[in-house]
């Protein structure tokens, strides 16, 4: 089945990793093709079948791809490409394909496209080549060669409900740590718990209370100087990431989604806030609740680049002293395209830094960060390929001088220190939360003050 | 040989305008139902006027960014289209035919101007097969059937052309003439070339996901 010479120089050429070649060595030609034409037959409708009958091959799309760009145009990195090497081919051969052509739709979907959606912009015909990539990354899942590392967290998402294997008692823990260290600050800061019709739920992603608890103690000093009634979740729920949205395992992705706004009704909250994070706001404002029938959130969803924005305008956070770097700013692809809040984020960056330079392009049409859409959590194995992927990236950043990069997605600012590092550009990447929390006059907002 | 021609110009005009407009309704009926059966969600994110809005930003020239990347192509394209509707419906022959069977007619282009604009059509799909040739990217999504489809639209054009120039075989050119412009005509509904009824959908489909959900410009 599999020729041990074409393994060897894939590998050379594409990583791979235990998870993705132990479930090819245990997959059957039956289970294959019947796995491929159930999901793209029984899962689909007359959508997909437009985006395939539509597409006239004319190539406008490449020029979206940050792959394409950075691989010095290699056809192979078109997005329409990407679906020729693996939708059409398997509905050509009706799901009869072999297990190397299985390898490169793994490597295909899942590290060589961000779901960005930006090549959707570029095709006159609007064809949403994401959804057919997580249509690949759906067939990957359901025949159990998804990569290893992006796997693992959601198999954590399965047990506890959130990505990082974080238990109970140590999230409680990590809350009320940074709560104490910020009573240095303000002697009656809370971070309040579960308590029942609070204003905002504040809502993160599990890698903060993992391994960025900072981040967690700034929001709390925000919240608190800015006299919100607001809450935090003590169980499931208060981990708005969802990374099996990206491996296609759309059932524990609906978990987690109803499990998020389950906790949100029973805490009775008005509305929820979360932090930086790009996916996850993809995931609560417009995939998840899909999944769980609400053609809209059930709930108001705000953005923290949205929250910061409203609260620096009603004056309940103010900016003693505006910050000094060259900054520029990068507009993840989950909330200016997926969200546009792009002139917001331009505004809030004024607000609060003297110097501002925007990079091209920009808004909607920002490159990606090339670790989004699950790319970075594939972990190691693909990482210097990430890296090559997106040279564009780090030439674009390059071209605006600045010393300060705000990345207000967590995807985009792990992605993109990555890549400043690699690149050697020598900037410093900060969350707009980073910058406010370090300008920003610690005072408690008093009405009519 | 009489009777044939007769075939050809008389019910064969009907059954591939039939072929055609019918193929159409039908694809399109097919759509909204199996869009009904399998996917319902998505007429609640339908907005019209997105849906416009979008349509409109892509058919103002050069206005979308990626038109931008490649202003040849799309120039070509765009005139292309217009042409390929344009030419056939404003060519005297034609209206003067249809005034002949059913007494409805319309202005018509000057024949030289015709002429003229038809050598575009055929220089605009001599440039897209070209470009499928070479432009690398474009090289690899290209399979055979393009350039059938190509060739399929080239057919009219070019049969048109020699016979309205009277080159040589007239007869032969013109029988040619009638039957690659029906052949077209029944290819449409069952080839990619009904992205003429698909592509306003998914474009509109598009535009209101973006205008609608995620209040952001998709051009």
């Amino acid at each position: 089945m599999q020729d041990p010479v074409i393994k060897k120089t894939e590998k050379i050429k594409k990583n791979t990793d235990q998870a993705v070649e132990d479930g090819l060595a245990r997959l059957t030609p039956e289970r294959i093709t019947e796995t491929i034409n159930e999901v793209l037959h029984k899962e689909t409708g007359a959508r997909f079948k437009a985006y395939v009958e539509t597409c006239m091959r004319c190539g406008l799309c490449s020029d979206a791809c940050s792959y394409f760009l950075s691989n010095d145009r290699d056809p192979l990195f078109s997005p329409a490409a990407k679906v020729k090497q693996t939708i059409w081919e398997m509905l050509e051969k009706k799901g009869k394909v072999s297990t190397d052509f299985l390898r490169r739709a793994v490597h295909i979907s899942h590290v060589e496209c961000n779901v960005c959606r930006r090549c959707s912009m570029y095709c006159p015909f609007g064809i949403d080549i994401a959804y057919m990539m997580l249509l690949v990354r759906r067939i990957c899942h359901k025949l159990e060669i998804t990569p290893l590392y992006i796997q693992d967290t959601v198999n954590s998402h399965s047990v506890t409900l959130n990505q990082m294997w974080v238990k109970e008692d140590e999230w409680i823990d990590t809350l009320q740590w940074q709560e104490e260290d910020a009573r240095e600050e303000f002697e009656d800061l809370r971070i309040p718990l579960d308590k029942q019709g609070a204003d905002v739920m504040y809502s993160v992603i599990a890698p903060e209370p993992k391994f960025q608890a900072g981040l967690i103690y700034q929001a709390a000093v925000i919240m608190h100087a800015a006299g919100i009634n607001w809450t935090m979740p003590s169980g499931p729920g208060w981990d708005n990431s969802n990374m099996a949205m990206y491996t296609g395992d759309n059932e524990i992705s609906g978990r987690i989604a109803r499990t998020f706004y389950k906790k949100a009704a029973e805490l009775n909250v008005k509305r929820i806030v979360m932090g930086e994070c790009g996916h996850a706001f993809r995931s609560v404002y417009d995939m998840g609740n899909r999944w769980v029938s609400w053609a809209m959130p059930p709930f108001e969803l705000v953005h923290a680049l949205e929250f910061y924005h409203e609260l620096l305008t009603q004056g309940r956070i103010t900016i003693k002293e505006k910050y000094k770097k060259k900054v520029t700013l990068h507009d993840p692809c989950n909330v200016s395209r997926g969200r546009g809040l792009h002139d917001k984020a331009r505004e809030v960056v004024n607000m609060i830094c003297d110097d501002f330079v925007d990079m091209i392009p920009n808004r909607e049409h920002n490159y990606c960060c090339g670790a989004g859409g699950g790319v970075i959590n594939c972990g190691p194995p693909y990482k210097n390929e990430r890296m090559v992927n997106n040279r564009v990236k780090a030439e674009q950043l390059k071209a605006t001088g600045a010393e300060v990069l705000i990345a207000p997605c967590h995807n985009c600012h792990s992605g993109l220190e990555d890549i400043i590092h690699y690149y050697d550009l020598g900037m410093e990447t900060k969350f707009l939360g980073d910058i406010i929390y370090e300008t920003m006059e610690k005072k408690i907002y008093k009405p009519g003050e | 040989m009489n009777a044939f021609i007769n075939f050809i110009m008389g019910p064969m005009v009907w059954i591939s305008a039939l072929v055609f407009v019918l193929g159409l309704v039908f694809k399109l009926i097919r759509i909204f139902k199996e869009l009904n059966e399998k996917e319902k969600f998505i007429f609640s994110y339908m907005s019209l006027k997105y849906s416009l809005r979008s349509i409109g930003a892509w058919l103002i020239p050069f206005f979308p960014e990626s038109t931008k990347k490649r202003p040849v192509f799309w120039g070509v394209s765009y005139v292309f289209h217009i042409l390929l509707f344009a030419v056939p419906f404003f060519l005297a022959s034609h209206i003067i035919l249809l005034d002949e069977s059913f007494g409805i007619f319309w202005p018509a282009l000057n024949d030289g101007l015709a002429d003229f604009l038809t050598i575009l059509v055929i220089l605009a799909l001599v440039f897209f097969g070209v470009r499928r040739a070479i432009v690398p990217d474009v090289k690899f999504l290209t399979s055979f059937k393009d350039y059938i489809l190509l060739t399929l639209v080239m057919l009219p054009f070019l049969t048109g052309f020699l016979a309205y120039h009277q080159f040589f075989l007239y007869k032969w050119i013109m029988i040619a003439h009638i039957l690659s412009g029906e052949l077209m005509l029944i290819v449409i509904p069952f080839s990619r070339f009904s992205h003429m009824l698909t592509a306003p959908l998914t474009r509109a489909y598009t535009g209101s996901e973006f205008g609608n959900v995620r209040h952001a410009r998709d051009w």
